[in-house]
């Protein structure tokens, strides 16, 4: 087995979720199969990888709302099977495309979930007010759910979080379905919920859009966790150098001309002519002369923040050639 | 397996707080009430016709208001017989399942609250509902009774009405935890309230039917059929199997407590009624006694049913 996991050093009081070989078997099938994780407090980590590959049955097990087939688990101190009302006291989850009751207003939507949670009453109406004026619903507050668009019923999950106080916020999937627009401000939120030192874990399959909020993500596989640390981790990793370049050019083979600048790994053509430089070092200006000196015509010249997304695909290509994002083998309702 | 922490009753309250409301505020309930209203005041009324003819003969006059049938419409009892079923069924047809359609199950269970409080809580809100609507139908032929008849009721006969209406929300709690239980089992409403409409027509309609046919296909060759009757073990078996169906045990129930005059609910021999002054009412006591498996058999159907419905519950996975 190819795992690469890049651990950071954290002192071991500050590790609020710990799993240790955790599975969950349908049947036969193994929906997560022997995870490590460890998740420090305060930071924004993500579980990523395509539909089916066993985010949220982890997801579900954190909160207790499914039972463990083996290995140990605790979440913020308690164990989720035996004390699951611990946990969920703690925790605030907002599930895959939240649903609320549509003949009820938003306010009464969260003052349901409040009593439930246990939330003494004189505190109630305040902290509602506080969470909807934080996602930014305070205007919908006395309009029946049944009208929102599915960006507003994800914030009014995350205000019901909000609301919660709660010290870990678990988010499945908080940004599918929404428009570039609504994701760019959602994730924002998450990030605000950071600053208010909150430990976030979310999954998503949507591996660029995510990557850039995420403290440390954790790559899923068919129930396995491939990879996890940083993103720069992660791309040292895999890809063995932290630099990538993308270029289009005319009339010239970049492999051949920029073979032999020092640090330069490797030279990947995504075709159309268009190639990706990967380097362990800043090669911009060794590349771009080369390039300009053997006649070619440079049509595009970009440094890449490295991205999961390709990531991910090298990661698997050289592993097994599968297992590549949006491959869902199994649905993942 | 280990033990798990924290009070099963955590968040009850909340539970049983907003579907009770749900169920009041609801056009559902609105519906059923209207349908139950219309035919049980049209049943009462049409009684009180034949009663005011017979005003002065009657000693359980208040009783008859429950009990007399004039056609085409059957009794007040018989409609509730029918109607209760209905309501039961559709309180409580898309309890469970609705809430994994409206996607709000996994939120409401993220919530430091375990799986029993939501199913009991909404199981109590159902036949609080029940009780509440069926309450006020009481009171509201009570007070028909008072305005027409010009009689006052007995303190027997608010006893006895009282009973009636424990016995038909045993009843209601019944066909309340059927529902629950196909809310379960079926993750499509429709399919759910369909298996419901469909044990309830078994019950009220086939069931006595069936029994009859099953128990002349067991006794079939017996000597009891050359003599052109039926043994009594015959009889026997046939009202036990009757009485697996709730809808025979109510009626029964009714039977004996709104016709003080009711002496047995099985066979009865001849020499049993010896010296007996027949049409002589039993008092209350005795009225309760008899009809006391019947109640208690209804409570034990409900538990019994909730009881699977909970296990069932218990063991389905929160994501659809």
């Amino acid at each position: 087995m190819n795992e690469a996991i890049v651990e950071a050093e954290a002192p071991m009081n500050d590790i609020v979720i710990e799993a240790k070989r955790l599975k969950k078997r349908y049947g036969e099938f193994a929906a997560v199969d022997g995870i490590d994780l460890s998740i420090r407090r305060g930071e924004i980590f993500g579980l990523l990888g395509p539909n089916g590959a066993g985010k949220t049955t982890t997801i579900l097990m954190l909160m207790g709302l499914t039972e463990v087939t083996a290995g140990r688990l605790t979440v913020n101190g308690f164990d989720p099977v035996r004390e699951p009302l611990e946990v969920k006291r703690h925790v605030g989850y907002l599930p895959d495309s939240v649903g609320f009751y549509d003949y009820l207003t938003a306010e009464q939507n969260l003052r349901y979930t409040a009593r439930l949670a246990g939330i003494p009453r004189d505190e109630i109406d305040e902290r509602i007010g506080e969470a909807l004026a934080q996602v930014g619903l305070e205007s919908v507050a006395r309009k029946k759910t049944g009208a929102f668009s599915h960006g507003m019923r994800q914030r009014l999950g995350l205000a019901e979080v909000l609301m919660k106080k709660a010290e870990i916020a678990i988010l499945d999937e908080p940004t599918s379905g929404l428009d570039p627009q609504a994701t760019f401000e959602f994730l924002e939120l998450i990030r605000g919920l950071k600053a208010q030192g909150l430990t976030v874990l979310l999954s998503s399959h949507l591996l660029d859009r995510v990557q850039a909020v995420c403290d440390r993500v954790a790559l899923f596989n068919r129930g396995k966790i491939a990879l996890q640390g940083t993103v720069m981790e992660l791309s040292a990793a895999v890809l063995g150098a932290g630099f990538n370049l993308a270029i289009t050019v005319r009339n010239a083979d970049p492999a051949r001309l920029l073979n032999g600048i020092p640090g330069l790994t490797r030279v990947i053509d995504d075709g159309d002519g268009e190639y990706r430089v990967v380097a362990d070092r800043d090669v911009r200006a060794a590349v771009a002369r080369s390039l300009i000196a053997g006649g070619a015509t440079l049509l595009k010249f970009d440094a890449l923040e490295p991205s999961l997304d390709s990531l991910y695909r090298d990661f698997f290509e050289r592993q097994e050639g599968g297992g590549r994002i949006g491959e869902g083998t199994h649905g993942e309702a | 397996m280990a033990k798990r922490r924290g009070s099963p009753w955590t968040g009850l309250g909340a539970i049983f707080l907003k579907e009770f409301a749900d169920h009041l505020g609801g056009a559902r309930m609105m519906i059923l009430e209207w349908l139950m209203l219309l035919t049980g005041v049209g049943a009462v009324y049409t009684a009180i016709q034949d009663l005011r003819q017979t005003t002065s003969e009657d000693p359980f006059l208040f009783l008859r208001l429950f009990t007399q049938g004039h056609d085409p419409l059957p009794s007040f009892t018989g409609i509730l017989g029918f109607l209760i079923p209905l309501i039961a069924i559709g309180l409580a047809f898309d309890s469970i399942n609705g809430e994994f359609n409206r996607r709000t199950m996994s939120r409401v269970l993220a919530q430091p609250i375990y799986r029993d409080a939501l199913l009991l809580g909404k199981f109590l809100a159902g036949l609080s509902t029940l009780a509440v609507a069926l309450l006020a139908l009481w009171l509201l032929v009570m007070g028909l009774g008072l305005v027409t008849l010009g009689v006052p009721p007995t303190g027997e006969e608010v006893l006895r009405g009282i009973a009636f209406l424990i016995v038909a929300i045993a009843y209601g709690g019944v066909w309340l935890a059927a529902a629950l239980l196909f809310s379960v089992v079926f993750r499509s409403p429709a399919t759910s309230a369909l298996s419901g409409l469909g044990l309830w027509l078994l019950m009220s309609v086939l069931w006595p039917l069936l029994t009859r046919f099953l128990t002349q296909a067991l006794f079939a060759s017996q000597s009891a059929a050359l003599m052109g009757g039926q043994s009594l073990q015959q009889i026997e078996v046939q009202q036990g199997l009757a009485r697996l169906s709730p809808d025979t045990l109510f009626g029964e129930a009714m039977l004996g407590i709104l016709h003080p005059a009711t002496r047995a609910l099985g066979p009865v021999f001849l020499d049993q009624l010896q010296n007996a002054i027949l049409g002589a009412p039993l008092p209350l006591t005795q009225s309760l006694l008899l009809i006391w498996p019947q109640l208690t058999g209804l409570v034990a159907g409900a538990i019994l049913l909730f009881v699977v419905t909970y296990v069932i519950f218990q063991r389905q996975e929160v994501r659809a």
